[in-house]
């Protein structure tokens, strides 16, 4: 089955924000819009959802705190408590503030690192994967919105983009890329 | 124009003279000689079972040479060089020290008013003298958000004319010798006290007086110009912004006196209260309190008067950002407090850390739950984006937050001037409602004196229409 697309390129970031909401409101449905850089608002006017990464960043952080306190619970107090410059190894809460620095550091580790790491596995990016881009002035000056033709009259469609402002409208096979 | 409503007025002297009531109570149940704490410390030890505190001190093991310790250093503070008459402390003889000890519970019940009444007096004034930081922070960092808010700092503020006037007053009391809060200026204790002697040059009454004076004349000095200039600003022609430039340049000028002032303010007011003690970095904690409850009080105040429509051009994202300064300054503030805990526990060197002994043995909870309070709460409350746009969230947060700093200079002060005797009654509600009073109807009076938009600011048009 082959798909077609419609890919409107605009060169200006405020054109681009602008035709985004016009052809929400038309109830086309986009596929992506590449830009070279981030435009703010983009993602508001396009209607997608917000990013939990956050989120995700403070489970990690709670995980780090558990692994610090875990491990340096286990080693300077259960293990081996040794008698070390006379701090107290008799409990954990006695010698924590310092296994503070550790934790703190470990909360930060975990949080960021596992964080950036579920930023690549959501948007697909690694070493040597293919770019996607459908256009390489996309990452230059140039602003690419993708329609789904789907149950959508190109010809009026076409017409539509041109007069938001689409500076070169071209219909794409999908099977091409 | 905001205008004072009567209803706050009277909440306002309500605060003031309940305050005062219970202030003079507080003043009136210190007990008159040290015979009656004598029969006070009998009856209770009756009521017990004998054994207070030292028994209680004793009991863990763990602690009983940190106990040790902390008992030596009050012996230096107060026994032993305040009278040096009486018997030597190790002789054995159980009339004398419990003598000692009822002569040493009497001179801390005396302390416990005029000690909450300071605690007090400096909290209102420290949260004035941090919005005045903030205020000139924003001036000269050109923040583009918070101009719509210059005329809510202005007004915070300018509670450093009076609350300075009655620090200075307590601090000139002290001086007389009124009160004995400092124990450095009590001179049968300096006649015994090798490391007060030697600190004299420094820690003396009149340049003591001096400096806290100079310092109070430039930071008056300071809110009084820039709130002229920015009012001379609201009636400048278009284009003119000859006194916005002028505030520019007193303002990075009064940071960098603030800096250096603050930090000796802080010696002064403060860390003298323990004048065998010394901490490099107790300038900056102080400072950090100040500006977390300074910040939090605009925020307070802001949404107070936003609720009452008087700000229509304040929206979420300048609450979000007063917000995002409130859970970061309040990081600030634990990075501080626990940096210098943590050195001095670490090093546990006995002439630093008698200062944290004593605060975790008498002050357990206190002290520790002040750090709950003023990390956890805010840092768990505030986190969430969506939260800090949530008026009721911010002023939870932010009550809690003026509540731990409140304690923390309590813990600071405390200490050191009523030592074990503490307790939360009478006193210390009553000057805290007292200066509550004192700081709403004065605070409120100056916001009304001016329209609340400073129209003049160049960056206003940015501030109206900030969003984040």
């Amino acid at each position: 089955m082959s798909t077609k697309t419609i890919h409107a390129l605009y060169t200006d970031d405020d054109v681009l924000l602008q035709a985004v909401k016009q052809v929400r409101d038309k109830h086309y449905h986009i596929e992506e819009v590449f830009t070279p850089f981030p435009v703010h608002g983009l993602e508001k006017a396009m209607g997608i959802a917000d990013t939990r990464l956050a989120i995700n960043a403070f489970l990690y952080g709670i995980v780090g705190l558990c692994v610090a306190t875990a491990m340096m619970n286990y080693i300077m107090i259960e293990d081996w408590p040794q008698n070390i410059g006379g701090k107290p190894s008799f409990s954990y809460i006695q010698n924590m503030p310092a296994f503070v620095p550790i934790m703190f550091e470990l909360t930060v580790f975990f949080a960021a690192h596992l964080m950036v790491i579920t930023f690549y596995m959501r948007s697909r990016l690694w070493p040597f994967k293919q770019a996607e881009n459908p256009d390489v002035r996309t990452t230059d000056d140039h602003f690419l919105m993708e329609i789904d033709t789907h149950g959508v009259d190109v010809d009026e469609a076409t017409q539509f983009l041109y007069d938001t402002g689409a500076v070169e409208i071209k219909l794409i096979d999908k099977d091409e890329h | 124009m905001y205008k004072l409503t009567s209803k706050l007025k009277i909440f306002a002297i309500v605060l003031i003279v309940l305050g005062g009531l219970f202030t003079a109570i507080g003043f009136l149940s210190v007990p008159e000689s040290e015979e009656a704490v004598k029969e006070m410390i009998q009856a209770e030890k009756a009521g017990h079972h004998g054994g207070g505190h030292d028994a209680a001190a004793m009991e863990d093991d763990h602690h009983a040479g940190a106990s040790a310790d902390h008992h030596a250093t009050e012996t230096n503070h107060d026994h032993a060089a305040d009278h040096a008459s009486t018997s030597d402390h190790g002789d054995g003889h159980a009339k004398s020290h419990e003598d000692e000890h009822a002569e040493h519970v009497y001179h801390q019940l005396v302390n416990k008013p005029w000690a909450a009444i300071y605690v007090a007096a400096f909290f209102f004034f420290m949260i004035g003298l941090g919005v005045l930081a903030f205020y000139a922070v924003q001036k000269a960092a050109q923040a583009g958000w918070s101009p719509v808010l210059f005329r809510v700092m202005e007004g915070i503020s300018s509670y450093i004319l009076p609350g300075g006037v009655i620090m200075f007053v307590l601090l000139l009391l002290s001086g007389l010798h009124v009160n004995h809060i400092f124990i450095w200026m009590d001179e049968n204790v300096v006649a015994h006290d090798e490391i007060i002697q030697g600190k004299t040059g420094f820690l003396n009454v009149l340049f003591w007086l001096f400096r806290a004076g100079a310092f109070l004349v430039g930071w008056n000095l300071y809110r009084w110009n820039i709130r002229k200039f920015s009012l001379n600003q609201d009636e400048a022609k278009e284009g003119d912004i000859k006194w916005y430039k002028k505030g520019f340049k007193h303002s990075a000028a009064f940071l960098v006196f603030f800096i250096v002032t603050e930090s000796i303010m802080s010696w002064d007011w403060i860390m003298s209260f323990d004048p065998h003690w010394f901490s490099t970095l107790f300038g900056w904690y102080v400072f950090a309190s100040m500006f977390v409850s300074g910040i939090t009080t605009i925020a307070l105040v802001t949404i107070y008067l936003k609720s009452k429509g008087y700000l229509e051009f304040v929206n979420d994202s300048h609450i979000h950002d007063l917000a995002k300064f409130m859970f970061g300054v309040s990081i600030f503030w634990t990075y501080l407090w626990f940096s210098q805990f943590m050195l001095i526990w670490y090093s546990n060197i006995p002439e630093e850390v008698t200062y944290f002994v004593t605060r975790i043995e008498d002050y357990n909870l206190l002290f520790f739950g002040m750090v709950a309070i003023n990390f956890l709460f805010p840092l768990l409350i505030l986190m969430n984006s969506d939260f800090k746009r949530v008026n009721w969230f911010v002023v939870t947060a932010g009550l809690f937050i003026l509540i731990g700093h409140y304690l923390d200079i309590y813990v600071m002060v405390m200490p050191a001037t009523v030592g074990e005797s503490w307790f939360i009654g009478f006193p210390e509600i009553g000057a805290v409602m007292l200066f509550a009073g004192i700081f709403l109807l004065y605070v409120f009076n100056t916001i009304s004196k001016a329209p609340l938009l400073a129209k003049g600011d160049p960056y206003l048009g940015e501030s109206k229409h900030f969003h984040y």
